[in-house]
């Protein structure tokens, strides 16, 4: 089928498409589908700040005693499991090992924002490492000075400041969750490609279909890099104004 | 107050302090004073354990800060610090950088009675009569603690002149702002002594004057003060002991007649000789 064929057909298709959506339930599907993806990117991307800051904080106490040696070895562990395996990979093995192996119950849904907590801290902590060292170290001794433990100090003056620092990074991080989610499907879970491949299958034609959902992604993405800018200039009340 | 018993520390394989020992009394307002690279700063960063002492003892409040068992928040609440280049908390605004630290001590300190009073009340129905323990009286609410730390900074910004200022970022202030907030900051904490590190390093000539009469001012007081300073003349003015340090050791410690019009060591000589 050539272009000018795709033109001709377009309406044609369109409509089916519009009568799949509006009169068979397409809309629902389509509903559910962005609710899991919206969830799972969300909540995957909380779990991720988390865990991440977590890391990132273990990453940067010094090292003087066994402790925190131990940890930041099981930290970079962590790190390379989760940055060295696809993230398909760590869903299948999620879902179809781990999951039997310790005799959980948990839907793909469960699964996918779990898997994609753990996966993304594995990236926010080298982006929030970066953050918390782009930070004037005397932030950190002035919070020292006046008494404040290492871990006060880090959670009310240093991080706060790393975050303003890594925002737009961690913005790019969420987008990449977002458009990542679209293979949840391999465990189970409903997400947008599941709607629309629904809604193509019931028409046995997917080319419509599959154009809504990349622009629903795209709306998507549009809405939150507006979002983080907004966030951002927020933030930016502590700087300099010229 | 403040002991120094063969204070040492070493970077990497560079002995930096080779062994200071020296008393700071109560009021006493000591300025060290050498060439740069003789360990003056890291000897005042090692009185509050920024750098952890390698060896030897600081005694301060009768306790032994060098020993890393000892808890050193504790202790630095005693010890205020201020710092070259101000280091104000950039995320806070004036007035939270004065708060933060009284308000989360005061507020940890409650929650720390508070939960030892739950234990004991609920030992105190099991043992007998004599063993009870006595609960901690709770005077204070978080909200009570966070007013008077609110009222105790507006009274210390209109000390420095700039309770205008409360509401702004520190990105705002000019060099000699921060530093007289850095300065107050400290003052909030109540502290015993305050250590100043090269408090006038990085300002403009102008912005100098206004940070040493703060200190003057609280020299005036009887505050202890610890100030490494290239500012001979203040030092001349000001201190009642100078220490002058090379090598990582003292070289000379004088009340600032005598170590300015007769100072004994060749080095110190020498070094003088350049700088005045």
């Amino acid at each position: 089928m050539g272009f000018w064929d795709f033109i001709e057909s377009f309406p044609k298709k369109w409509y089916k498409f519009v009568d799949i959506f509006f009169e068979q339930n397409g809309y629902v599907k389509v509903a559910e589908g962005l609710q899991n993806t919206l969830t799972i990117a969300v909540l995957g991307l909380l779990i991720g700040i988390l865990i991440g800051t977590v890391i990132a904080t273990v990453r940067v106490i010094p090292k003087y005693k066994f402790l925190p040696r131990l940890l930041n070895g099981i930290c970079t562990f962590y790190v390379g499991l989760f940055r060295g395996t696809p993230i398909v990979v760590q869903l299948l093995v999620g879902y179809y090992v781990l999951l039997p192996i310790l005799g959980v119950r948990m839907t793909g849904v469960e699964v996918s924002i779990l898997i994609f907590g753990l996966n993304s801290g594995a990236y926010i902590s080298e982006i929030m490492r970066s953050g918390i060292q782009s930070v004037d170290p005397g932030q950190l001794e002035a919070g020292r000075a006046v008494g404040l433990s290492f871990g006060t100090s880090m959670l009310k003056i240093v991080i706060p400041q790393a975050v303003k620092n890594i925002l737009p990074t961690l913005g790019n991080e969420f987008i990449a969750l977002i458009k990542e989610t679209s293979v949840v499907s391999f465990v189970g879970a409903g997400d947008l490609y599941v709607a629309f491949s629904y809604i193509g299958s019931c028409s046995y034609e997917f080319m419509v279909p599959y154009l809504v959902m990349a622009a629903i992604y795209i709306v998507l993405v549009m809405g939150i890099s507006l979002l983080i800018k907004l966030m951002e200039r927020s933030l930016k009340k502590s700087d300099r104004r010229n | 107050m403040i002991d120094v018993i063969n204070l040492q520390k070493n970077f990497g394989g560079l002995q930096v302090l080779k062994g200071v020992n020296t008393t700071i009394n109560k009021g006493d307002i000591v300025v060290v004073i050498g060439p740069s690279g003789s360990g003056k700063s890291t000897f005042l960063r090692c009185l509050n354990c920024m750098e952890d002492p390698d060896g030897g003892q600081i005694i301060f409040r009768g306790v032994d800060i060098a020993d890393m068992k000892v808890d050193i928040n504790v202790h630095r609440r005693h010890m205020g610090m201020v710092f070259q280049h101000f280091n104000l908390f950039n995320n806070k605004t004036v007035i939270q950088n004065i708060m933060l630290a009284p308000v989360h001590v005061g507020c940890q300190d409650l929650r720390k009675a508070k939960r030892s009073n739950t234990i004991n009340s609920i030992r105190n129905k099991f043992v007998g009569e004599k063993k009870r323990r006595e609960l901690i009286p709770i005077t204070t609410t978080p909200a009570q603690i966070k007013a008077e730390a609110k009222a105790q900074a507006i009274e210390l910004l209109k000390r420095i002149g700039l309770e205008d200022k409360a509401d702004v970022y520190p990105s705002t202030l000019s060099g000699g702002q921060k530093q007289r907030v850095a300065i107050v900051r400290a003052l909030a904490m109540n502290p015993d002594v305050i250590l100043f590190d090269e408090p006038t390093s990085a300002l403009d000539p102008e912005m100098v004057g206004e940070v040493l009469d703060l200190m003057k001012d609280l020299a005036g007081e009887g505050m202890t003060m610890v100030i490494v300073t290239h500012e001979m003349g203040f030092a001349r003015e000001v201190a009642n002991r100078i220490l002058f340090m090379d090598e990582g050791v003292i070289l000379e410690s004088a009340t600032p007649e005598e170590f300015f019009s007769n100072p004994k060591h060749d080095r110190t000589k020498e070094f003088l000789s350049k700088a005045l």
